[in-house]
């Protein structure tokens, strides 16, 4: 029963970092660049999903009502619609001009941006009329249907927000599966990040699929700030830095660059945690040492597979 | 016969090095023109250049009445111009068949399905192996798989870089025939090679590249017979 209990648990944790996982080996895939930025999208998209509860559902809010579930649908566009501004703006603004610099600049630049992105959302979302303070967490708005009490499945704790959390991933990769090996644009962003100036001579622009790369992952990172807000019922302006760490580890374990390996690096990930909360025993259990089986994995990983579970065998990966 | 890609006084530099150095040349309706040199001679900075990979110092290319120097690269295929790169640079991990569309990928006719079956005839083992992975095929298929995705895009002209190389006797019989035959089906091309014989035999028109400059023009003929041709590539004395 317990394992069965940090299966799920492991689950969920697993499929929020393959949400966000995602967002960082799409784009390292395309432009070699680790985008550190991106658990700042993923921020952004739980804030934006949050703002539109609170220009549209104002009412519910304030009665401390769940909003309907058709509420849902909302939510989401208003928080994809936040993380795709955002990161489409970095793109253009920050990454885009240090196209040819040395491979530090935009690294650096990346760390430059997420602290910014935290400290505007800090000191500014409150200063929005009739918006909450965003200085400590905020409390996340509950939805029909998928707040509320959890399910009980023969001693199994099943909350609400698991079977949101794993639905939305596997809905998300279908659908990116079908995105890029199905379609014209997926097709071509394959090309690109196979060989970018033969991309170019058939025809291909390649800032344009760079622009859909970085679209793609705010997208995933969106629904995922929604997962996280509904998981943990509050959010704040750093529950970026340890998600996107942890999502930045699947996305190497798995491979860095290979979208399945981000999805399978995600789940093991989630996974480990859980399972080593529960079954290492003594002073090194518990969730204290999380984090810390989290990276030992990483280290070990590295070591013995560098290019990550299912990353093709390459010399300068990472 | 009018001009179809005029290149004038073309300089292209990496850094302080010139690569090329003022080199003049024109491509006529219809063509076949070679341009050969050895190892470094600026064959390829050339091509890359015309496709807007490289942008040039100074000098101007028209190509079909436009200024190709001021279009983007990814723009420039679709008024007509093909490039099959040097290395063949075929995407690996994409089917035979995926990269045939990719060379279609700037198109937005009917006629894709068509030329695909163009292709194929023009190369059968491209059918028997379509849904195969493109980096698993030998260098010779490869070849065959680069040429027949930059026909995909309907070219009025193609640039071939190196068609020949690393291919064994008969591949490269196989490839230099394809070419004839594309240029009697209405292509214009331009033919980079270090192979001078098989190149010059082929083409009306050729021109000798030696370390950025061009030092010898005239029909192919005229350079096959030449002295200079004869010892510097085709190895007599
Ligand atoms: N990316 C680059 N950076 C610096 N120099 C370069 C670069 N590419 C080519 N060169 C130099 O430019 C010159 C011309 O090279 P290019 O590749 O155009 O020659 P080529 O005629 O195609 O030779 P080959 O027959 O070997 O393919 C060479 O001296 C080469 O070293
Ligand atoms: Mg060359």
């Amino acid at each position: 029963m317990e394992l069965a209990q940090q299966l799920v648990n492991g689950l969920t944790l697993g499929s929020l970092y393959a949400l966000i996982a995602v967002g960082y080996t799409v784009v390292y895939g395309i432009i070699q660049l680790i985008n550190f930025a991106h658990g700042e999208i993923f921020m952004v998209g739980a804030f934006g999903a949050l703002s539109t509860a609170l220009l549209f559902f104002r009412s519910y809010v304030d009665g401390g009502e769940m909003l309907p579930f058709w509420a849902l649908p909302v939510l989401i566009v208003g928080a994809v619609a936040a993380s795709v501004a955002i990161a489409v703006l970095m793109e253009r603004i920050a990454y885009r001009p240090l196209r040819n610099a040395p491979r530090l600049a935009p690294l650096i630049t990346a760390i430059g941006i997420s602290v910014f992105l935290q400290e505007a959302v800090r000191l500014l979302y409150g200063k929005i009329p009739s918006f909450p303070d965003a200085k400590q967490k905020v409390p996340f708005p509950q939805i029909e249907v998928v707040s509320g009490p959890a399910f009980n499945l023969g001693g199994v704790t099943l909350q609400r927000s698991t079977i949101f959390t794993v639905g939305a991933l596997v809905i998300c990769a279908a659908g990116l599966f079908y995105f890029v090996s199905r379609t014209k644009t997926g097709r071509a962003m394959q090309a690109v990040s196979q060989d970018p100036d033969t991309a170019r001579l058939m025809g291909i622009n390649v800032d344009r699929i760079i622009v859909v790369a970085f679209v793609i992952g705010a997208t995933l990172a969106a629904v995922a700030g929604i997962a996280q807000g509904l998981q943990v019922t509050n959010i704040n302006f750093k529950m970026g830095f340890l998600a996107g760490l942890k999502a930045f580890t699947a996305a190497v374990l798995g491979g860095i660059g290979n979208v399945w390996g981000a999805v399978i690096g995600g789940l093991t990930l989630g996974l480990v945690e859980a399972l080593a909360v529960q079954f290492i025993p003594g002073t090194f259990g518990g969730s204290p040492w999380k984090d810390v089986w989290a990276f030992a994995l990483l280290i070990l990983v590295l070591v013995f597979r560098p290019q990550g579970l299912l990353g093709a065998k390459v010399v300068d990966r990472a | 016969m009018s001009a179809m890609l005029e290149v004038k006084d073309l300089v292209v530099s990496y850094g302080k090095i010139k690569a090329v150095k003022g080199i003049s040349f024109t491509v006529d309706q219809g063509e076949v023109v070679s341009l050969i040199g050895t190892n470094g001679a600026g064959k390829t900075t050339t091509l890359r250049t015309i496709s807007g990979l490289l942008r040039p110092v100074s000098g101007s290319i028209v190509f079909d009445g436009r200024d190709l120097t001021k279009v983007a690269p990814h723009e420039i295929v679709s008024l007509g111009l093909a490039h099959s790169p040097e290395g063949r640079r075929i995407f690996p991990k994409l089917s035979v068949e995926e990269n045939l569309l990719l060379g279609a990928f700037s198109r937005k006719d009917k006629g894709i399905r068509e030329d695909l079956a163009a292709a194929f005839e023009l190369f059968p083992i491209l059918e028997e192996r379509r849904a195969q992975p493109a980096g698993t095929f030998s260098g010779g298929e490869q070849q065959m798989l680069a040429m027949g995705r930059a026909m995909m895009s309907r070219p009025k002209m193609l640039m071939l870089d190196e068609p020949s190389m690393g291919l064994s006797p008969l591949m490269m019989k196989r490839i230099m025939t394809t070419v004839t035959t594309l240029q009697q089906q209405g292509t214009t091309i331009l033919l980079v090679e270090q192979n001078a014989q098989a190149a010059l035999r082929r083409a009306t028109k050729g021109y000798v590249l030696e370390v950025g400059s061009i030092v010898l023009s005239g029909t192919g003929k005229e350079l096959l017979a030449s002295d200079d041709v004869r010892k510097a590539y085709l190895g007599e004395d």
